[in-house]
């Protein structure tokens, strides 16, 4: 431990935690013990007295504890383990100040003892012969001393204190791998789910959107080749408005296919993925070796993953070629992208590969990232696929 | 030249019907499902079929299934492939039977009028007519070993021929004389190690195939 100065701010946050934890400990004790006869009061004051704690934490300690999950057959034992704080917190908390405060309080009396005697009348009775060098002496010495330790007490208390916060005011370990396993459970909903709704926004706009933009491309594409003899702007709008129509329908069905692409779904990652790699700028090495189809999430995943990576590369990387491997190494689902372009790539800058690292994080796989100025660019992803 | 056309949106349904009887195609049957492809086909006997990919009950690759099933039973029977999306892998399943008198186009090019109307007459008369981005995706596939002895240029005069083009189309869409279209495609045959045919077209199927092998697993 970092040993804080006297007038540091971390000495000054510390002591006044400790001394604050007294009087708040004793008003919150007091207010609850008459409470005990009455459980269902207290079941309901609880919450509010954890929570004058956990800010006084909060505020001098900068220490976050976590809220107790409200799962209810674990809220009586943790309801048990607050009353439990707030009993004993007065207990240390006594001891804690009055230390603390004597500490910094002899140290100052000690250190200013030499002024003792020019004062007159003198502020204090000592005892002892204060006119004597020789004492002033060590009272001195002793103040010096008090004032070096009074806050390295305060800190071992402030952290005595935050120990047993934590252990009886936080959740349990028991309650965090329920908590862990709850959310294991939610956020693997979530994915799916994302990914569901992203296929049907394809569905939605295939049937919908796409549709009507063909249709209107086709009307066009029919106006402009029957309606030869209307006037020259009248020909160039219709003209216009066809190109626009056909660059409309590309937008939109590169757009679509990022979104989830029907083909991923029908074949499965090798014939999605050569149709990404067939319109990428640069020229794309595939090698998709797959003995069968992992879930439809991973392959959603890994289909992102490969598809903005070859977008990057187009857009940032200046390579005159790309190398894209897929293939499955026991419960593991290994992709690897290459290129040769100027490397320098980061996870910091360019947010789409921080986004990428996300999505495969979400599946509880890796994402590793080699980029050299100067190149060549390697990302490795694995992703689980039992 | 008589069509059957399937496709499960009306607005494109009618607009098609527009555009082939305005071409002066005739459209004897036009239909919304699968289903009644294969039953209208069967009652019909068109020269062409026109059909979507994506269609109900499931709305995946029924259009093409359907395709498969008519290529098989009917060789002689020409099928024109359409699609919101152009896969690789679908144009390889297409094109495993036979490569005469099939196409596979995105939805767009039916925009481009008379574009569209070349490439349906084309299929009809046993040609092929593969899309420009489906074309770069077996292309990819093969990149390995021969194709990679191919100049640029060749590779650019094989892409055209794959999707269809004649040696003057090739000449036109890259501004070289037919003679040197004619060379660059010699070489090309020399290249891939194809052995010498009667026609043109027979050479332009030999590619294809020769693609489609490299892109089948």
């Amino acid at each position: 431990m970092k040993v804080p100065r006297p007038w540091s701010a971390r000495a000054w946050l510390d002591t006044a935690h400790v001394i604050t934890g007294l009087p708040v400990a004793a008003v919150l004790a007091s207010a609850m013990l008459p409470l005990v006869l009455f459980p269902g009061t207290l079941r309901r004051a609880l919450p509010w007295l954890t929570r004058v704690q956990r800010s006084r934490f909060a505020a001098f300690q900068a220490a976050r504890i976590p809220p107790v999950p409200v799962a209810a057959h674990w809220r009586t034992l943790s309801l048990w383990r607050q009353t439990g704080y707030h009993v004993l917190s007065p207990l240390v908390s006594l001891p804690a100040a009055v230390l603390v405060a004597t500490a910094w309080g002899a140290g100052l009396v000690g250190v200013l003892s030499f002024l003792a005697p020019v004062m007159n009348p003198p502020p204090l009775v000592f005892t002892p012969d204060l006119r004597n060098p020789a004492v002033t002496g060590v009272y001195v010495v002793t103040g010096v001393v008090l004032l070096a330790l009074a806050p390295l007490l305060a800190r071992a208390m402030a952290a005595l204190d935050l120990a047993i916060a934590r252990a009886l005011l936080g959740p349990s370990r028991k309650e965090l791998d329920e908590r862990i396993e709850t959310l294991t459970e939610s956020r693997a909903g979530v994915i799916d789910a994302a990914d569901a709704e992203r296929r049907r926004i394809e569905r939605d706009l295939h049937d919908g959107a796409q549709q009507r933009l063909v249709s209107l491309a086709l009307n066009l594409g029919l106006a402009r080749a029957t309606l030869t003899d209307l006037p020259e702007p009248a020909r160039q709008a219709i003209e216009r408005a066809h190109e626009e129509s056909k660059q409309a329908l590309k937008e939109l069905r590169d757009l679509v296919r990022g979104l989830h692409p029907a083909v991923l779904n029908d074949q499965g990652l090798d014939a999605a993925l050569s149709g990404v790699a067939a319109r990428a700028p640069v020229p794309v090495r595939l090698e998709v070796v797959l003995d069968r189809r992992p879930s439809p999430t991973i392959e959603a995943v890994a289909f992102f993953v490969v598809s903005e990576a070859l977008t990057n590369i187009a857009k940032h990387a200046a390579a005159t070629r790309a190398e894209v491997s897929v293939r499955r190494e026991r419960d593991r689902l290994l992709l690897l992208v290459y290129d040769d372009g100027c490397g320098g790539a980061t996870m910091e800058r360019g947010t789409g590969l921080r986004g990428l690292a996300q999505r495969v994080e979400a599946v509880d796989g890796t994402l590793k990232l080699s980029s050299p100025l100067g190149g060549p660019t390697t990302i490795e992803v694995e992703l689980p696929c039992a | 030249m008589r069509i059957v056309l399937a496709e499960d949106s009306v607005l494109l349904r009618e607009g098609l019907i527009r555009l082939l009887e305005g071409s002066g195609l005739r459209v004897v049957a036009a239909v919304a499902e699968a289903e009644s492809l294969l039953r209208a086909t069967e009652e019909h006997r068109p020269d062409l079929v026109l059909t979507d990919v994506r269609m109900p009950p499931t709305h995946t690759d029924e259009g093409l299934r359907a395709a498969l099933v008519l290529r098989r039973e009917q060789p002689k029977l020409a099928v024109l492939v359409l699609s919101q999306y152009v896969e690789e892998r679908y144009a390889a399943q297409l094109l495993s039977s036979a490569t005469g008198g099939v196409g596979y186009l995105l939805k767009d090019r039916v925009a481009d009028v008379a574009e569209f109307v070349d490439a349906l007459r084309r299929v009809a008369a046993g040609g092929t007519a593969l899309d420009p981005e489906v074309v770069a995706q077996l292309l990819l596939r093969g990149h390995s070993d021969p194709l990679d002895r191919l100049t640029p240029r060749e590779h650019e005069v094989l892409k055209l021929m794959a999707e269809g083009r004649s040696n003057a189309g090739i000449g036109q869409a890259l501004v070289l004389s037919e003679g040197a279209v004619g060379k660059h495609i010699g070489n090309i045959f020399a290249k891939l190690d194809l052995p010498p045919a009667e026609g043109d077209h027979r050479r332009v199927l030999a590619v294809l195939q020769f693609l489609k092998i490299r892109s089948l697993p």
